[in-house]
Order: C-alpha cells, then sequence, then structure tokens
C-alpha cells in the first residue's frame, strides 16, 4: 500500500487541526461550558480511572437536565491520558487551551504532579477526587479525595481501641502515597506508645502477584502472642493476588485482620469475598451507607449506566462532591473566571452522600466523615465504626518533621499553600 | 561500493539534506511565530504546540540514536528508552537541585521529596547536580558509561540477535524497578517534578520554551548529521557489513565487537541527550519512562519511519506521536484500535516504512525514465543485499 | 448473573449455619447446665440484650459474655445470628431481633416475629466474633460434629479462657474421637502453662507437649510462660522455643522452595506457549500475553453461563473452560498467523510491530466487551483452602497449579515427539523446503503451530485466572517474564523452559526473604543478562548450523 495524494492531503488537514485545537480558547455567551475530563481510558490505570469518566458524564447530564449552569449547557471534554504522565501534562494544556472552564481528573499522585505545572501556568482548575498522601496545597487544585488524617489515623484508632491491636504491619506498594502514609502511622504509633520491634513495613512492587512469602511472613509476625493487624496501602490490581492468598493461607480477620485504605467497592469486584468477611477498609464513603442521597445517586448510575450490578466507590463520591462545589462556586462567582470561581470556593458546602454536610476549606481540601467497614460476603461493606462528626482535610501532617510547621490558606490575605508559622513566611516560591 | 565522496557531499544525501534544512528552519521561525506575533495573529504559533512539537523533536533524536543501531548495525535494543530516562533523570536532578530553597518546605539543599521522606542529607549521587555543566556531561556520560559495559560485556561475548533484544529489555526492566525504589533516592514513582527553571530562566516563560523547542530542533539536526556521518564512513561500511553478516565480517579480520561497542555508546549518548531534552519540556521525569512498552514504542516510530534512513526514523517518531496526540483526544475510546491497526497495516504493505516506500516509489518512476540512474545510497545497497 | 450466584451461594451458607445451629440447639441444653448455676430471669435477659442496642463495642462485648453465662435458652442462635450480622434491633422499640431464613425471631421469646418495625444492625467487630466464638465454644464442646468440637477447644485456646479449663477436662474424659483428643490436650496444655494456678509437674508436662506440636502457636504460648513459674519450667520452655524455632526455620526452607516452584510454574504457564509461538517458530509474539488474556476470559464467561444455567456444576467450571479456553486462543492465534504473521516469515523483528498492534487491538477489544474492571473467577472448592503437610501450609491453588503446568508441559512434549503433527512441525522448523517436498502442507503446519502455541497460552490463563486479576491488563504483566523465560532456557528448547521457568521462580523466592521483593526481581534480572553473557544462546543451546541465522 502506498499513500495516495488525497491521503496525504487529509492527514495533512488533521495535522493542521491538532494544532489549530490550541488557539482555540475564547467562547461566546451562550455556548456550552466545557468541562474537561482528564482520566485514563487505557493502560494500568484504565481499571480505575474509567469508572470516573462515567460518574462525571453523568453528573454532567444531570446538570443538564436541570438546566445547565448560568443559562449555558455543559459540554464533557474526555479525553485518553493513557495511563502515561507525561500525556497527562499535554492533555491537560489541550485541555484548558482547548476552553475548558474545569477539569475533573487524574488518579496516580504522578499524574497529578504532572499535570500541576500546567494548571498553575495556565491559571484553571483541577478537582482531584482520590485519597492521597498531602505534603501539597495548590491554588488551582481542589483535593476532595482523603488526606492522611481523614483515612489512615482514624483507621488505625479503631483498630487499637476496639479490636485491641498492638502489633502492626504496614504493607504497601512501594511508591510515594504508602510511604508517607506509613511514615506518618509509624511515628503516630510510635507516640501511642508501641514499640518499634512491633512494627513491620513492607513495600512490595507495582502489581505484585505473587505473595505467598509474604503472607506467611504475615501470619508468623502475627502468631507471637500479641494481636496483630495489617494495614494494607496495596495498591489496585495487586490487591486481588493478595486478598486470595490470604484466604487460601487461611488468615481469618478474626486472627489477623487486613485495613486496607485502597480497596473498595471496585476493587472487591474481582474476588470472591466469603473467605475475608470481618477485613476492613476506611474510606469516606461505602455504597452500603444508607441514605436518601446515596440511595438517588445509585439509583441514577444504575439507570445511567444501565447495569444494576455496577457498584459505587469513595473516589465516586469526590467527584460528585466536587462537582456540586463547583456549580455552586460558578452561580455564586456568576463566571467560570477561574480566579472568580477559585476565590468563591472556599467555603462552598454541598450535601456528600453519607448524610453530612462537606465544605470547601482554605487549604481546598474539604471535610468528611471516615467511615470504617468491613467487609461482607456479597462484595459491599458494613460501617461498623464512624468519627463524631466531619474531620477537617489536612494538607500538611502535624506527623512529619518538615510539614508540621506549615499550614496552607488560600484566602486573602495569606494566600499561600506553605506557609511555614515557625518562621512566619511563605515558604518556597 | 559507493567511491569515498566529500565529507560535505555525504552529508547532504537527499533523504538527509531537507530534513536538516526544516530543522534549521523551525529552529528559527517557530520561536519568532511563537514569540513575536500575538496570539490571534495567522501566523502565531500557540505555546502548547511549541512545548508539544519540541517534545516530539527529542522523540526523534531517541529514534535516530536508534535507527543508528538497529538500522545500520543490527543490533535491536529494546531498552534504548533506559538511556534516554537516564539523559532525563540528570537533567532532572539538575533541574530539582537549582529549585534551592524555593521548594514548599524551604529547605536550602533538600529536594522536597527527601524532605518528606526524611533523608538526612544529600545522597552522594546527587552531589554537583547543582552546576549546570556537571549535569550536562552526566546526561551523556551516565547513558554512554552504561551502554560501555553492557555492550562490553554482552558483544564480547557474542550476544546476538533476540538474546540481546530480550537482556536489554530486562536491563531496562531491571532498571525501572530500582527506580521505583524509594530507597535509591530518585524520587520513587513520582520521579522528579516540580521544576522551576533553567539556567535562571524560568521554565514556564514562553521564551524558555521557544528557546528548548529551537534547541531541540537543532540537537536533532546534529544528530542526524552525525549519524549521517558515521553511516557514510568507512566505518559505517563495516556496521553495515556487520548487520548483514556478523560472521563473515569478523572472518575478514574486523573487530566486530568494537565497531559494535563503538556506535552503542554513541548512541545511547545521543538517547541521553534527547533525554535531557526531554525533561525541562515535559517537567517531570519518573521511572515509567524505563519501561520495556516505551523502549518497543521507540522501535516501532523507526519501523513507520523507515528502518536504515535516519530521517526516516525521525519522520516516524513525530508521526506516531502526532497521531497518538490526536487519537486520545478525538478519539479517547478507540484510539487503540487505530493505532495498532496501523501499526499491523505498516508491517504488512510498507515493510520499509513510510521513507522506504516514498523511496522505492520514486525509484520505480527513475527506472522507468532511463534518463535518470536511481541513486545509490548506502542504505540502498545494504537493502539490496538482504 | 454475579449477583443471583452470589445470593445463592450466601444462600447455602445459611443452610449449612442453620442446620449447625440447629445441632447446637439440641446439644445447648445438655452443656448449659454445667456451665451457669441457674437460668437467669426474663428480667435479667433483657437487660442483657438491651446491650447489643447501644451501639457501643464494650456494651455489645459485655452482651456477649453475660448472654452465654446467662443459660437463655436462644442464646446460641442469638449469638451466632450476631456474629453472621443478621442481629437487628427495632430501632423505636429495641426490640433485639434474629433472622435467620428470611424470618424474624425475638431474642427474649424465642417467637416468630411477623412484621418487625424498621430495624437497626447490631454492629459487629472482629473482637465481637471472637467473644461469640469463645462464649459459642462452652456451648459445642459436646457437639456432635467433630470439626466443631475442634474449633470450640482451639477458640479457647485462643482466648486463653480459663474459665473453660474444668469444662474440657470433663468433656476430654468423654471425648472418643482421636483427632478431638489432641486438640482438647493441646488446649489442655496451653491452659495449663499460662494458668497462675497450675502446679509445676503439670505446666512442665504442657511445655513438653507444646514443644512436641511445634508450631508458630505453640511457640508464642512457650513465650507466654507466666513471671511466676519455677526456674525449670522456664528452662524448659526456653529450649522448646529453641527447638521450634530450628523446625520452624527448617520448615521455612522447605516452605521457600514450594514457592519458588509455585512461581515457578507459573512462569512456566505463562511462558510455554511462546516457546512454541517464539521459541519454535521465530515469531516475535508481543500479543502472546493477550492469548493468555483470552483465556483468562474464557474461563469468566464459562463461570457466568454455568451460573446461570447450571449452578450445581460451578465447581467443575474450570474442566469446562480449559478446552474452550484452548479453542478460543487458538483460533485467535490461528486467525493470526493466517491474517498477519504469514507474510511476515523471514523478517522475524518486524513481527513485533504488528504483533505488538494486534496486542494493542485485544486488550482495547477485551476492554470494549468485558469493561475496564477486574472480573470475579472464583476459586472452585477443591483449588481453595490450604493442604497442611508436616506443619507446612500449602495452598490448594499454588499446588494445583504446579500440577497443572507439569501436565501441560508434558502433553506438550508428547504432542511434539510422538504425534504425525509434531513430526511434521519438527520438519517444517528444521527444514521447510525439503519438509514442503516430502508433501507437508507448511502453510497449514505454520497455522496450526501457531495456533497450538496460543492455545496453550490460554489453557495458562485459565490457571492463572485461579490467582490473578481478570483484567486487560493481564496479559502485559506477564509478557516480559516470558520472554526472559523462554531466552534463558533458550530459544526453541522446550525443556530449556521448563528448567529456566523453575530455576528463575525458586532464585526469586530464595532471594525474597533476604532482600524483599523488589530488590529479588532486580536481582534476578541482573543475573540473568549476566548469565546470558556466559551463554549466550540460554541454558539449552539448539546446535547446529541453524544456529547463526
Amino acid at each position: 500500500m502506498t499513500i495516495t495524494r488525497r491521503q496525504a492531503l487529509q492527514m495533512g488537514a488533521a495535522f493542521a487541526g491538532a494544532f489549530a485545537l490550541g488557539s482555540r480558547s475564547a467562547f461566546a455567551q451562550g455556548e456550552p461550558i466545557k468541562v474537561g475530563v482528564l482520566h485514563s481510558l487505557s493502560g494500568t490505570m484504565a481499571i480505575s480511572e474509567t469508572t470516573l469518566k462515567d460518574v462525571m458524564l453523568m453528573l454532567i447530564e444531570q446538570q443538564n437536565a436541570k438546566g445547565g449552569l448560568l443559562g449555558r449547557q455543559l459540554e464533557a471534554v474526555v479525553v485518553d491520558p493513557a495511563s502515561d504522565w507525561p500525556l497527562f501534562a499535554e492533555k491537560a494544556r489541550e485541555l484548558i487551551t482547548g476552553g475548558c472552564a474545569a477539569t475533573f481528573g487524574c488518579w496516580t499522585s504522578v499524574s497529578r504532579k504532572s499535570v500541576l505545572p500546567v494548571f498553575e501556568e495556565l491559571n484553571s482548575i483541577l478537582f482531584y477526587p482520590v485519597q492521597y498522601e498531602g505534603e501539597e496545597s495548590s491554588r488551582n487544585v481542589f483535593y476532595t479525595g482523603a488526606a492522611p488524617n481523614q483515612q489512615a489515623i482514624p483507621a488505625v484508632d479503631y483498630l487499637m481501641e476496639v479490636e485491641g491491636v498492638e502489633r502492626w504491619v504496614l504493607e504497601g506498594t512501594d511508591y510515594v502515597y504508602p510511604r508517607t502514609t506509613n511514615r506518618i502511622l509509624e511515628a503516630y504509633l510510635l507516640s501511642k506508645g508501641v514499640a518499634p520491634e512491633d512494627i513491620r513495613v513492607n513495600y512490595t512492587p507495582f502489581s505484585h502477584s505473587d505473595w505467598q512469602t509474604i503472607v506467611s511472613d504475615i501470619k508468623r509476625f502475627g502468631s507471637e502472642g500479641k494481636r496483630t493487624a495489617v494495614v494494607s496501602t496495596i495498591n489496585g490490581d495487586a490487591n486481588v493476588p493478595f486478598y486470595r492468598e490470604l484466604a487460601n493461607q487461611g488468615v481469618a480477620a478474626t486472627d489477623i485482620p487486613v485495613v486496607a485504605f485502597s480497596v473498595g467497592e471496585e476493587e472487591l469486584a474481582g474476588i470472591d469475598t466469603g473467605p475475608l468477611v470481618g477485613h476492613l477498609a476506611a474510606w469516606n464513603y461505602f455504597m452500603s451507607v444508607d441514605t436518601p442521597e446515596n440511595q438517588a445517586f445509585i439509583d441514577a448510575w444504575h439507570a445511567f449506566t444501565g447495569d444494576t450490578n455496577r457498584v459505587t466507590n469513595d473516589p465516586m463520591e469526590a467527584h460528585y462532591i466536587g462537582f456540586n462545589m463547583w456549580v455552586k462556586a460558578v452561580e455564586a462567582a456568576g463566571t467560570t473566571d477561574p480566579d472568580a470561581v477559585i476565590d468563591a470556593m472556599v467555603g462552598v458546602a454541598v450535601p456528600n452522600l453519607t448524610g453530612g454536610l462537606s465544605a470547601m476549606m482554605p487549604n481546598h481540601h474539604i471535610t468528611k466523615p471516615v467511615l470504617v467497614g468491613e467487609i461482607q460476603d456479597d462484595g459491599q461493606f458494613a460501617v461498623v465504626w464512624e468519627t463524631a462528626g466531619l474531620v477537617p482535610g489536612d494538607a500538611w501532617s502535624d506527623h512529619l518533621e518538615g510539614s508540621k510547621d506549615l499550614m496552607s490558606d488560600w484566602q486573602a490575605p495569606m494566600n499561600c499553600g506553605n506557609f511555614n508559622v515557625a518562621t512566619g513566611q511563605c515558604g518556597g516560591a | 561500493m559507493t567511491s569515498r565522496k566529500p565529507i560535505l557531499f555525504r552529508l547532504m544525501a537527499p533523504h538527509i539534506a531537507p530534513a536538516i534544512l526544516a530543522l534549521v528552519a523551525a529552529a528559527a521561525l517557530v520561536p519568532i511565530a511563537n514569540l513575536a506575533f500575538p496570539p490571534d495573529h495567522a501566523l502565531h504559533v500557540p505555546t502548547g504546540t511549541v512545548v508539544l512539537v519540541g517534545k516530539w523533536l527529542t522523540y526523534a533524536l531517541l529514534a535516530v540514536a536508534l535507527d543508528l543501531v538497529w538500522g545500520y548495525c543490527g543490533i535491536l535494543s529494546l531498552g534504548h528508552g533506559a538511556f534516554f530516562a537516564l539523559g532525563g533523570y540528570a537533567m532532572g536532578m539538575h533541574l530539582m537541585r537549582e529549585i534551592g530553597p524555593r521548594g514548599v518546605y524551604g529547605h536550602p539543599v533538600l529536594p522536597d521529596f527527601m524532605v518528606f521522606l526524611d533523608w538526612e542529607a544529600l545522597p552522594v549521587a546527587w552531589w554537583g547536580f547543582d552546576v549546570f555543566a556537571y549535569a550536562a556531561f552526566m546526561a551523556l556520560f551516565v547513558p554512554g558509561a552504561l551502554a560501555f559495559v553492557f555492550g562490553w560485556l554482552a558483544f564480547r561475548s557474542r550476544v546476538t540477535g533476540v538474546y540481546l533484544s530480550i537482556i536489554t529489555q530486562a536491563g531496562t526492566y531491571a532498571l525501572m524497578l530500582a527506580f521505583f525504589r524509594n530507597e535509591l533516592g530518585f524520587g520513587g514513582n513520582n520521579g522528579l517534578t516540580d521544576f522551576k527553571d533553567v539556567l535562571g530562566f524560568s521554565l514556564q516563560a514562553d521564551t524558555t520554551r521557544a528557546a528548548l523547542f529551537a534547541l531541540s530542533a537543532l540537537a536533532l539536526a546534529g544528530g542526524l548529521l552525525l549519524a549521517q556521518a558515521i553511516v557514510t564512513s568507512k566505518f559505517g561500511l563495516v556496521l553495515v557489513a556487520i548487520r548483514d553478516a556478523e560472521a563473515r565480517t569478523r572472518f575478514l579480520g574486523w573487530r566486530v565487537e568494537r565497531f559494535k561497542l563503538f556506535v552503542f555508546v554513541v548512541s545511547a549518548m545521543m538517547a541521553g541527550l534527547a533525554g535531557a531534552l526531554y525533561v525541562p519540556q515535559v517537567g517531570i521525569i519518573n521511572p515509567s519512562e524505563f519501561s520495556p512498552a516505551n523502549s518497543i514504542e521507540a522501535v516501532i516510530w523507526v519501523a513507520v519511519g523507515g528502518r536504515g534512513t535516519l530521517s526516516g526514523a525521525a519522520l516516524g517518531a513525530i508521526l506516531v506521536n502526532w497521531l497518538e496526540s490526536f487519537l486520545t483526544g478525538a478519539y479517547p475510546e478507540a484510539w487503540l484500535f487505530v493505532l495498532g491497526f496501523l501499526f499491523v497495516v505498516v508491517t504488512l504493505f510498507l515493510p520499509k516504512g513510510i521513507l522506504g516506500a516514498l523511496r522505492s516509489l520514486r525509484g520505480r518512476r527513475r527506472a522507468a525514465d532511463p534518463g535518470k540512474a536511481p541513486e545509490k545510497s548506502p542504505a540502498g545497497a545494504t537493502q539490496a543485499a538482504e | 448473573m454475579a449477583h443471583l450466584a452470589r445470593t445463592s451461594i450466601r444462600l447455602t451458607r445459611s443452610v449449612l449455619v442453620a442446620l449447625t445451629l440447629a445441632l447446637v440447639l439440641l446439644a445447648a441444653p445438655l452443656v448449659s447446665t454445667p456451665v451457669s448455676a441457674q437460668q437467669a430471669s426474663t428480667q435479667d435477659v433483657e437487660t442483657i440484650l438491651a446491650g447489643f442496642t447501644r451501639g457501643q463495642f464494650p456494651a455489645t462485648l459485655a452482651a456477649v459474655d453475660a448472654l452465654a453465662a446467662s443459660g437463655h435458652p436462644h442464646a446460641a442462635p442469638i449469638l451466632q445470628a450476631l456474629s453472621d450480622r443478621r442481629l437487628v434491633f427495632e430501632t423505636a422499640s429495641r426490640r433485639v431481633l434474629w433472622q435467620e431464613g428470611g424470618q424474624t425471631f425475638d431474642a427474649l421469646t424465642g417467637e416468630p416475629v411477623a412484621a418487625p418495625g424498621p430495624t437497626t444492625d447490631v454492629r459487629v467487630s472482629n473482637a465481637v466474633r471472637r467473644a461469640v466464638q469463645t462464649a459459642m465454644a462452652s456451648l459445642t464442646l459436646r457437639a456432635p460434629n467433630p470439626a466443631t468440637r475442634i474449633e470450640a477447644a482451639v477458640s479457647i485456646l485462643r482466648a486463653r479462657d480459663l474459665s473453660q479449663r474444668a469444662a474440657l477436662a470433663e468433656a476430654r474424659a468423654e471425648e472418643t474421637d482421636p483427632n478431638v483428643q489432641r486438640a482438647f490436650d493441646d488446649t489442655l496444655a496451653g491452659l495449663a502453662l499460662v494458668d497462675p494456678d497450675a502446679p509445676e509437674a503439670e505446666r512442665l508436662a504442657a511445655v513438653e507437649r507444646l514443644t512436641a506440636r511445634a508450631d508458630a502457636g505453640a511457640r508464642a504460648l512457650l513465650l507466654s510462660v507466666p513471671a511466676d513459674a519455677t526456674d525449670a519450667v522456664k528452662a524448659a520452655a526456653a529450649e522448646g522455643i529453641a527447638a521450634i524455632d530450628r523446625r520452624l526455620e527448617i520448615q521455612g526452607h522447605v516452605q521457600n522452595l514450594f514457592f519458588g516452584l509455585s512461581l515457578g510454574s507459573v512462569l512456566l504457564l505463562a511462558a510455554i506457549g511462546l516457546a512454541i509461538t517464539f521459541g519454535v517458530m521465530g515469531v516475535i509474539n508481543m500479543a502472546h500475553g493477550e492469548m493468555v488474556m483470552i483465556g483468562a476470559y474464557a474461563t469468566f464467561v464459562v463461570q457466568e453461563l454455568m451460573r446461570a444455567f447450571a449452578p450445581g456444576l460451578l465447581d467443575l467450571s474450570l474442566l469446562v473452560a480449559l478446552p474452550l479456553a484452548f479453542a478460543t486462543a487458538g483460533l485467535v492465534g490461528i486467525a493470526l498467523e493466517r491474517l498477519v504473521i504469514r507474510h511476515l516469515y523471514g523478517r522475524p523483528l518486524e513481527t513485533l510491530l504488528a504483533t505488538w498492534g494486534v496486542s494493542l487491538i485485544l486488550q482495547q477489544a477485551v476492554r470494549t466487551l468485558f469493561g475496564p474492571t477486574n472480573r470475579e473467577v472464583m476459586n472452585p472448592s477443591f483449588m481453595s483452602g490450604s493442604l497442611e503437610l508436616f506443619g507446612i501450609a500449602l495452598t490448594w491453588s499454588r499446588v494445583w497449579i504446579i500440577v497443572f503446568a507439569l501436565a501441560v508441559f508434558l502433553a506438550l512434549l508428547v504432542a511434539m515427539k510422538a504425534t504425525s503433527f509434531g513430526l511434521r512441525m519438527r520438519a517444517v522448523v528444521q527444514n521447510r523446503r525439503m519438509a514442503a517436498s516430502m508433501g507437508i502442507r507448511t502453510p497449514w503446519v505454520d497455522a496450526l503451530t501457531f495456533g497450538l502455541g496460543s492455545g496453550i497460552a490460554g489453557v495458562a490463563g485459565v490457571a492463572l485466572s485461579q490467582i490473578d486479576n481478570v483484567s486487560p491488563n493481564l496479559g502485559q504483566s506477564y509478557i516480559i517474564d516470558s520472554f526472559l523465560v523462554v531466552v534463558f532456557g533458550g530459544v526453541g528448547s522446550l525443556w530449556g523452559a521448563l528448567v529456566a521457568a523453575l530455576s528463575l521462580g525458586v532464585a526469586n523466592k530464595l532471594v525474597e526473604p533476604l532482600a524483599g521483593a523488589v530488590l529479588a526481581k532486580i536481582v534476578i534480572l541482573v543475573a540473568v543478562i549476566l548469565f546470558i553473557q556466559k551463554r549466550p544462546r540460554g541454558l539449552f543451546a539448539l546446535k547446529g548450523r541453524a544456529v547463526e541465522s
């Protein structure tokens, strides 16, 4: 086959089109408001992120059914950053210069780190819906997932107080979120009087699939007389083989409970949870929470996907909250101009799906309840414990040496993401 | 065989010269179009495009480096992405050091990720990277040194063909796992990010972007010239001989492993340079750059553009990346079908890649016109020998 | 569909629970007498039950203990219901109810309740479950099922519940089943060791018994010899711990070896199809991983269909899936060979490009068809749980995978060496022209060979679906390791693939305890790279003229 002249012309036209995309930025009144959806639809992260793309489409559809925003329709602009981190930055630029008023996206920390400079440079807005390690606060990013103090620490408190755990295995995938979370937890446990030899930290590579040795080590570590629990920050697709190995080696929750921070309804969908009943997870939302808002959300989700078996999970709720906050802020500001919306965001409060009212705080994190749930044999979680009220997200951990003096406040007059209270200066840039 | 021609003549071969001209012109004109014209002017090139094409140019340099070893010496490296990434890390480390006390924690020396993961002091591997010249040197030296050690071992023990390909793949895979480890001190999975400026110029400024674009274009032009100079020299003829019949070349008395080693090291350093130019433009370097899939993709660029044509490799890199960029935006759910189908079609119907197809088309036209004899190029000669 | 099946699993489980409960109930009046001196009054039981409605775990725990001691005739079903999250209370009236088999019963009276008002679940933690287990133990020491009795003894020991010592000793005297006797004796020994009132002789005997038991649990008990024990007891315990440690160390090595073999057989399964398509045919088959993926998804489809149409035979789903996975992946392989690869013979490196494209297409096709998320493939009962052998727990799924990998290997070997198709295949590989002139239809042999390699990859997918994610990324995670195995073993050598896979697996598992999972993998990769320098043609290098090509 050879390329004909016509084909060459067509390709050239498409080529020029790709370039022109960059220059189109202004839009007339009455045109739809574009909302960027930046979630991987292929590659390793598609397994988690595709659902979030769908939920954004659903939320935008619902908003349009309600009459849109500022009298204009919303239009989702979906791109596929393909689990490729530099491609995330490229696609973010494409979305922003293509006229998106706000972008909802990213899952991994590295993808967020990759797009962050782009959002700051072009002064646009990103809503990030996943629980993460904290230690970041950008004027252009709103963090609607949990910071470590909204997930990890309450879960450990639960294990200590209710389950009487004295010995800890901190098992994680080797990347920044588990590293930071485990460092925070280690400092926290030591401050609670846990002996250093009663804490065992172990890291495995991404997609680790052979858990035989590690599970048998955990069994041994847990059989030395003190009540032991595993705190798991194992990522995504390594969880299925991990839980299978736990079940097969007979690690029952009554002996060694595992509390996970990255395992939700979606991850459990690939496992027979019968042998896992009693293992735990800490999140800010579970599908099983019985509130009218949640029921409506689940019904809408089932109707939208046309599949009543589809589950909902915590990052989906985070997008629900983030999207509603954005809508409210745009309405308050009367414009989608990023500066006006960013200023209007702080203080916005919208109902979450667990019956509370989540508010955006000056550090661009939100208030959330913390729930500890037990795995049930139908793949759902049953809430066994929750915090009394909502917990405000802490961008900078109080348990880490470098960050305990830092605070973030994006309101005037401070307007700083990393204000150092010890030196009284806005550190860094 | 071809007679020895003067070097300038050899460098200005018909498939190289237009590419060089185009690159030099782009290096000169694109920054002007970006900076001098206002955004609504017809000739304005948006910054987004400058950044995007600048990135593709560095990919193209990687493709040229790979074509040099694969197209002309028969070494199919499935790990060339590792050299690219190492060059990128060297530059990334410099950019991290240049942040200095402006990191979020305000630490005078340590990068942010070291502060919150509680590193006491700067690891030895990071020493000296605050000096740009040292970092630039390391961006070439580290890939070159790795290529030297690896090549010295592998070529001397005559590891060839798929065996070599698979162990290069294993090598880049091992490096990826190693760089994922936070203990190694290169930022783990997140890699190095949050760069602020280079040599005092803000990385977010349009002028810096345009300058980096021009540098990438010139580096690619330089890479093409260097590679062309190598392959059209007498040395290059031995390389081609090795590619086509390694044992015979050895029996003729050539020290095959030395030729291979030299060209492998040069290629690795070119890849390192590409990586070093890539990082300031994309603003992040992380271990997934080592992933074997990235190296395979580089091989595919070369194959699509035309193996053993140098400028074809560059063209392939730019075309495939442009296509990927276009499709992921236009058809986010279906682009893999299109791309995958394209690879199959190219392999089946364009065995010599796009440039090879164009050339044989031209060759056929010339053959039909007896007035012009088909021009002989080394690549053309070797293809006949296959 | 999955929903239905889950419900049916739950139903069977609750039927089982109900049966056990019925048996327990029959036994309860017999055993509850020695436990509680007198039956608590209705009022007392009401107070106890109120503990479940507070929504606080300490109150629930207290209620569990009190209820077990109360002699309340419905204590056993209530506690079991609590443990299974079937205990609720009416939100308004705070009346405690338990649900069983679709019916609701009043916890106080045991009467069925026709139309309960809105209810709230009584929350359960693992601590509550343990308390229930311990409490139930006192009720089930004489349960008819030996396994239940053993469980009772084990949970008494786990709780170190000294109050059960007398009851246990009594039950031991009447026990006839040797296995149960052993469990009771172990528990009695453990309790004797931690009982502050136990005499020295009894403690020494206990130490001896636990040392002989020599497992991690016994070690934990020996570690907790009370401070008031005599020096003789302490010395004996220390000696016992040392002995157990030695034994555990040896067991650890054996277990590591098993882990290594099991990892090796996973590698073998993943690589063995590639040993044909790449090793024998020379196709750099980047779509190999996707053939494995197709096999895994075939298993998923088979299970879903059987759930819908033959739920009783679900345990046999893997056997049904095997031929189907082989056929599906094999047909895809034949199609791939006929449409693409056949045009590329003699250009092996270009097969890399084409098959890479095919792998992208297949991945995206599966993503579009089945969605991007994991699909659940269940383990049949014979692949669940573990096999205890000399104190080493070998999980059944791993045992079967080792057996299966070796069986596939042998079958392939037989197919290659002892069938006429194998003969033709080898003939074509060795000398295509000669084979053709002998009347072999080489194009069909090529297609069938590629189909065989792909089919075997599909069969591997059936096995891998048992231990890994069934997702569109499944194939990608095995492709690099597979190529490494084939190259390390020597391209073209089946035996090479076997030895390479098993030795890589074992080496990985021997390094892992020393260096951790990540470093172990890096060490192995570097070792293979260095090994190839020593033997540039892999472990089992082919000899002859073909080598240079």
